[in-house]
């Protein structure tokens, strides 16, 4: 699955290439008010330059950025997004921005599912005093997303479902719990006393993270047509036993239906009101 | 030993079907019991089952009422989640130390309503579903799970506190640790059922490594409708429909290979099932079943593989598949077989493994613990004599933990194995139960109808959907409603308090509750309201979660609008009920025994240990019936010497009167209360009939030389010649399934196989030289009674297969028998001239069968053996309560099968004769006299022969119907066929019935006009 992503991502890379040099990367910052923007401030006063490319939007916290707001944004076109926060240990809010990495761990996950490169979300700590920082993070981003071309999204059916899907699956509670949870799990402690091992709760979230996309994207792809097993399996790269399982969860919670097959290949089709989510 | 030094409880280990029908019985005739399961709920592998043959119900539809039985008994306590972990003591007094893991989930307070599972984000596989679902961590089985308690799987929860935040009972506890029980029981019944055979250990197959090959168990799972796939059967790799399925018997069975030499008894019947099942649900679909022998053994097998080959077209290969290859590109699977000496190749797109039964995961483990025997196959030992005894006085067992067998023979050897517990402790019957005490019954005729009505949110199993509160406001608009109110639970134990508070303080004479459904849920409110003070029929349910919220889950202003109605016709119903009163009927706690066969000794000697005057009428001069003629097991236990032991016993036991060479007459009567005359002109009374009156070998009818030379004989006939020593000659054919598997007789009697196997081991034990030949359709020697057929193929017996339709040819050539056949597996004629022919001869129902059961009314099946009520679950009971089966009156069976089932009819007589009285239906038919003139046509519409057409006490010359409530169940039929409307359903009344009608239809005037 990764592999084959990231075959299809350099592909669009090669692609995008070609359009260099017309095209000028759109990017929009989320910049925290205590720390981000106030260092954006701080660079403006001390005229460090940068390019022209971001759009900032004031925040109060970098946590406020859920992650169905990137995949959205994401959707709508941008090119790129910067994640502006404090300093960790420095947040105005305590723990607001230990909440923010937890979370764009996981928007980032949704991305690489999705086919979106990771690379086009960048999280960076500014402090109020780091105006230089600033520039130089904004500078190098737009050179990154430069260099990655044009966000194809708009133009590639294909990839725009599995934005979509993306999105749909950082909405799903059990995502949301998981992320929610993860700081303090490793943190402080489970309901048992017990602080979770990083690395056994990072694999359970990347392994939530990679069924939950690919049950959205067959819900996705099941919304306007009725599709089989083997189609499914072939559009998603995905093993189709892997579809099967998935889709004997869905039809479980009453998001997909059996379409009365003729032959002997069933076709299943989205429901379309949604159940939990 | 006084009575006190025996406890008056059993423990029973193991909570499938075996246990559950040994703990109803015990329960059910005076004794506690508590019932521990090593699983968080009760069912074992039955529940798992779609359909079961030969009769395909629905397994869950047929189980789940003994679940909920034993779940709300009040003489049963289930422990689930729990090990046995020490047995101290003696028969009639253990102490045994139960370790019970933590459920972190406090059963008291967890209603079972899944907020927490459905938000829990961690997934794992599903064990009920045989992981081909997911579940999550904190789980219950399967949703009809009994006890429906959550529990946390503490190998996969995180301790994210997700389901504690979602628990609105606040029933989630993590800091529950394990229990340690130490409890006293006088018996301890072992029935913990059997495992899967693992089919990784059969490589050859590619179970695990391809994934359109799945296993028998998995693929009852893929049929189910509750299953994956929702009952459609789809191939794992990719969800397409297989055009043709390959079923490969013996996966794990009649295998030394693997180590298990015995046959699993049940594969070929479940293969079957499992192929007809799967082409109904698919009619494209088609099933071919490779096998060595087809077992078709039990009671109208035979019938159902017939209809399975002619009916619905399943093709049967007479093969041992070899291999099974897959092809990549496909995953269609390739099988590898041998037929009529030809190696062949053939295509499939799914392939099931039919896996053998093998002793459970901790058979050792309980046997070192509770010091019993093993087995050398690993299940539980068991004797000839003794199918349900452990080697260890006071444990006894049952179920396939002591050999593979169905769900029929289970369920009679559990109430076996129940009738040998009491007996060990019937001493000490009724000093452990408790009987329930009610207050006073508040007379509320003749008053206007006071309604409470209780509305539940199920936490937001409803609420999250129906506007509860809406709901309850608009009840208290309806007439006659002085109380409404609305609970997070309406089932808790607060909230049973408050129904009691609320109906005394508002004077309530009718009780509605709009929760989940009566079917589990009734009997607890009724019990309540009974608490206080009320009659239990008073109460009525609207079923606002299981057929309304749940169903509506996207339409909440809809499901409002349904509840609204729902609840409406209940309280329309509920202002027209009345109080019903639960008849008492006096028992007679004799019993009657006919037939003194084995099971008929068996049952009467039960009975009379513990403690029951018993008539046991035989029809010939001595005890024994075709027990005296078997004269050799093939275990080599003496059947002769144990007639005599028995015989011996049952003539010294003053509570058994013995009334031989006679037979019944008349029977008149019903449950409690039976009046029989025997021909001798002797008359008797008691509670309950055990039909015990076996069968008879079949004489043939001139077939193979039979009666015209003398050589030829009856396999029961050689065998008494044999043990006279009056077989001569160095040279036998056995021919098999004469007068079986016929057009007149379809089925197979069972035994014959064995018995060939038994008479051919002792000739070649006499003379290794001897040449014996037996001559066969399918060798049918199921369970470890396959060890006898390869010990014949060891000693050099020779065995010849003949096709169905080419019966061998028999022939008399100057006084010297010859036979011809044609060996169907080389297709060469074969020539034989043996010195003495054997007939394996047939069972027949025995002579006099058809007069009795219309005495009994009860039926007989068209070979004319009795009818038990349900052929999976109730083998020894009747529709007709209070008459029992044993022995080979209900099919042919071996002489531990019938003890067994002979042990377990005692069992069932005994929740009747344990008693003094007995509690009848209150829901029951009644007649109006004024307008029923006596034409019976209701009276054959009644299966459990409650009617009767009598004379019109007050009216000369008309006949008028009888209903006897003792027997009513109060299904309505009757009142449903009545052409003069003279008959009424109590409880379920026509007005009843239509005033809940008006109320579904008055509303959508008055309801839209408010909108």
């Amino acid at each position: 699955m990764t592999e084959k992503h990231h075959t299809a991502h350099h592909q669009t890379h090669a692609h995008e290439k070609k359009h260099e040099g017309e095209w000028e990367p759109k990017i929009i910052g989320f910049l925290c008010n205590w720390c981000s923007y106030a260092g954006a401030d701080l660079c403006g006063v001390s005229r460090y330059q940068y390019p022209t490319n971001i759009r900032p939007v004031r925040v109060m916290c970098s946590t406020r950025i859920s992650p169905h707001l990137v995949l959205d944004i994401f959707k709508a076109g941008a090119d790129g997004i910067l994640l502006g926060g404090c300093h960790i240990g420095d947040c105005h809010y305590i723990s607001g921005n230990y909440y923010t990495e937890k979370r764009v761990n996981l928007m980032k996950k949704l991305l690489k599912e999705s086919g979106i490169a990771p690379e086009r979300l960048r999280l960076e700590w500014v402090s109020a005093s780091e105006g230089e920082k600033f520039s130089k993070v904004v500078t190098e981003f737009t050179e990154t997303v430069k260099a990655l071309g044009p966000n194809k999204v708009k133009k590639d059916e294909r990839l725009m479902s599995r934005v979509a899907a993306a999105d749909m699956a950082s909405e799903t509670f059990r995502l949301k719990a998981l992320v929610g949870k993860e700081l303090n799990l490793v943190g402080k402690g489970n309901v048992y006393d017990n602080k979770l091992d990083p690395e056994e709760i990072e694999k359970i979230i990347t392994e939530a993270t990679s069924d939950e996309f690919e049950r959205s994207l067959i819900l996705e792809l099941s919304r306007t047509k009725a599709r089989s097993v083997k189609e499914l399996g072939e559009i998603m790269e995905v093993p189709t036993d892997k579809v099967l399982r998935h889709i004997v969860l869905l039809r479980q919670n009453s998001l997909i239906a059996m379409e009365h097959p003729e032959g002997f290949t069933p076709t299943y089709k989205t429901i379309e009101i949604g159940g939990e989510q | 030993m006084a009575t006190t030094d025996k406890v008056g409880a059993v423990m029973v280990v193991g909570g499938g079907i075996s246990g559950l029908q040994s703990a109803l019985d015990l329960a059910d005739s005076g004794y506690k019991v508590y019932l521990v399961e090593k699983n968080a709920s009760i069912g074992g592998t039955m529940a798992q089952l779609d359909k079961t043959f030969p009769t395909n119900d629905c397994a869950m539809c047929i189980m789940a009422p003994k679940l909920v039985a034993a779940g709300r008994h009040h003489n049963i306590q289930l422990i689930t989640n729990a090990d046995i972990a020490i047995v101290d003591g003696q028969a009639g007094n253990f102490t045994v130390t139960v370790r019970q893991r933590a459920f972190r989930v406090d059963p008291t307070k967890c209603t079972g309503c899944g907020s927490c599972a459905q938000k829990c984000p961690i997934e794992a596989v599903d064990e009920y579903n045989e992981g081909t679902k997911i579940r999550k961590a904190i789980y219950v089985a399967y949703p009809q799970a009994v006890p429906l308690i959550y529990s946390i799987d503490p190998e996969k929860c995180i301790g994210c506190g997700i389901c504690a935040e979602e628990c609105k009972a606040k029933a989630v506890d993590y800091d529950q640790k394990e229990k340690v029980l130490e409890i006293k029981v006088g018996s301890i019944i072992v029935s913990p059922g059997f495992d899967e055979f693992n089919a990784r250990l059969k490589p050859e197959y590619g179970y695990g490594v391809y994934p359109n090959v799945v296993t028998s168990i998995e693929f009852e799972r893929m049929l189910s409708a509750t299953g994956p796939y929702f009952g459609t059967v789809l191939r794992p790799s990719d969800g397409d429909i297989p055009e043709k399925i390959a079923f490969i018997q013996c996966v794990g069975s009649r295998d030394e290979h693997c180590g298990n030499e015995y046959c699993s008894s049940v594969c070929c019947m479940y293969s079957i099932k499992e192929a007809i099942i799967a082409k109904e649900h698919g009619g494209n679909i088609k099933p071919s079943i490779f096998f060595m022998d087809m077992r078709a053994f039990g009671k109208e097998f035979d019938e159902y593989y017939n209809r399975a080959k002619n009916e619905h077209g399943i093709r049967f290969v007479r093969s041992r598949a070899a291999a099974v290859v897959e092809n990549p590109k496909t995953k269609n699977m390739m099988i590898k077989y041998v037929e009529n000496g030809e190696p062949k190749e053939e295509e499939f797109g799914l392939v099931v493994l039919a896996v053998g039964l093998t002793p459970p995961a901790d058979a050792e483990n309980l046997s070192r613990v509770m010091k019993f025997r093993l087995n050398d196959d690993g299940f539980c030992q068991t004797g000839a004599f003794s199918p349900v005894e452990t080697s260890r006085p006071g444990i006894f067992v049952s179920g396939a933990f002591s050999s593979p067998k169905d769900i029929p023979m289970t369920v009679a050897e559990a109430s076996g194995a129940a009738a040998k517990a009491g007996t060990e402790i019937t001493t000490s019957r009724n000093t452990l139960v408790t009987k329930k005490v009610y207050p006073k019954e508040i007379d509320v005729a003749g008053k206007e109808p006071r309604v409470g009505v209780f509305i539940c949110h199920c936490g937001i199993n409803i609420g999250g959907v129906v506007n509860v509160p809406e709901v309850m406001e608009y009840a208290k608009t309806l007439p006659n409603v002085v109380y409404a109110e609305q609970n997070l639970y309406t089932c808790s134990a607060d909230a049973q308090e408050k129904i009691k508070e609320k109906v005394k303080e508002h004077d309530l004479n009718r009780v509605v509750v709009a929760s989940c459904t009566p079917r589990t849920h009734e009997p607890l409110f009724q019990n309540t309201i009974r608490e206080a003070g009320l009659n239990a029929y008073l109460f009525e349910m609207a079923n606002i979660r299981d057929q309304c919220s749940w169903i509506h889950m996207h339409e909440p202003k809809a499901a409002t609008k349904k509840a609204k109605a729902l609840v409406r016709m209940a309280l329309a119903k509920s202002r027209l009920l009345e109080p019903l009163e639960n008849l008492m009927i006096d028992v007679n706690q004799d019993a009657l025994v006919i037939g003194g066969g084995v099971s008929g000794m068996v049952s009467a000697l039960e009975l009379a240990k513990q403690g029951i005057k018993v008539h046991l009428v035989e029809r010939e001069k001595e005890l024994g019936g075709n027990l005296r003629k078997l004269h050799y097991l093939p275990s080599g236990d003496d059947p002769d010497e144990y007639l005599k032991k028995v015989d011996q016993e049952i003539r010294a036991n003053k509570n058994i009167t013995l009334h031989l060479g006679t037979t019944v007459k008349t029977i008149d009567g019903y449950v409690g209360n039976f009046k029989t005359q025997l021909t001798d002109g002797s008359e008797m009374e008691h509670g309950v009939v055990v039909v015990a009156v076996g069968g008879r070998e079949y004489k043939p009818e001139g077939e193979y030389l039979y009666g015209k030379n003398a050589n030829v004989m009856t396999l029961l006939e050689f065998k008494g010649k044999m043990k006279k020593g009056e077989v001569k000659g160095d040279s036998y054919v056995f021919i098999q399934c004469v007068g079986s598997r016929e057009d007149k007789f379809p089925n197979c009697s069972r035994v014959c196989c064995t018995g060939t196997m038994t008479a051919a081991n002792k000739i070649k034990d006499k003379d290794p030289n001897a040449k014996v030949y037996v001559l066969y359709r399918d060798i049918r020697t199921y369970g470890f009674r396959e060890k006898y057929y390869k010990e014949a193929a060891q000693k050099g017996v020779t065995f010849i297969r003949f096709d169905d339709e080419k019966k061998p040819v028999v022939e008399d050539k100057g006084g010297k028998i010859e036979v011809r056949l044609i060996d169907e597996d080389t297709g060469k004629e074969v020539v034989l001239r043996p010195d003495c022919l054997v007939l394996a001869s047939g069972t027949r129902p025995e002579e006099g069968s058809e007069e009795l059961a219309p005495m009994l009314k009860v039926p007989l099946t068209k070979e004319g053996f009795f009818l038990e009520a349900h052929m999976k679950l109730r083998p020894i009971d009747f529709a007709t309560e209070g008459v029992y089966l044993a022995g080979i009156a209900h099919s042919p069976k071996f002489v531990d099968e019938s003890i067994a089932q002979a042990l377990g009819a005692v069992a069932r007589a005994m929740t009747i004769l344990s008693k003094t009285t007995l509690e009848a239906e209150g829901i029951v038919a009644s007649v109006d006299e004024q307008y029923c003139d006596g034409c019976g046509i209701c009276v054959p519409t009644c299966e459990y022969k409650a009617l009767e057409i009598i004379d019109n006490k007050d009216i000369k010359d008309k006949k008028i119907v009888d209903v006897n409530v003792g027997l009513c169940k109060g299904c309505g039929a009757c009142v449903g066929a009545c052409p003069a409307g003279a008959l009424t359903q109590k409880g379920f009344r026509d007005e009843q019935i239509l005033a809940m009608i008006d109320a579904a239809l008055e509303e959508p005037k008055k309801q839209e006009v408010k909108q």
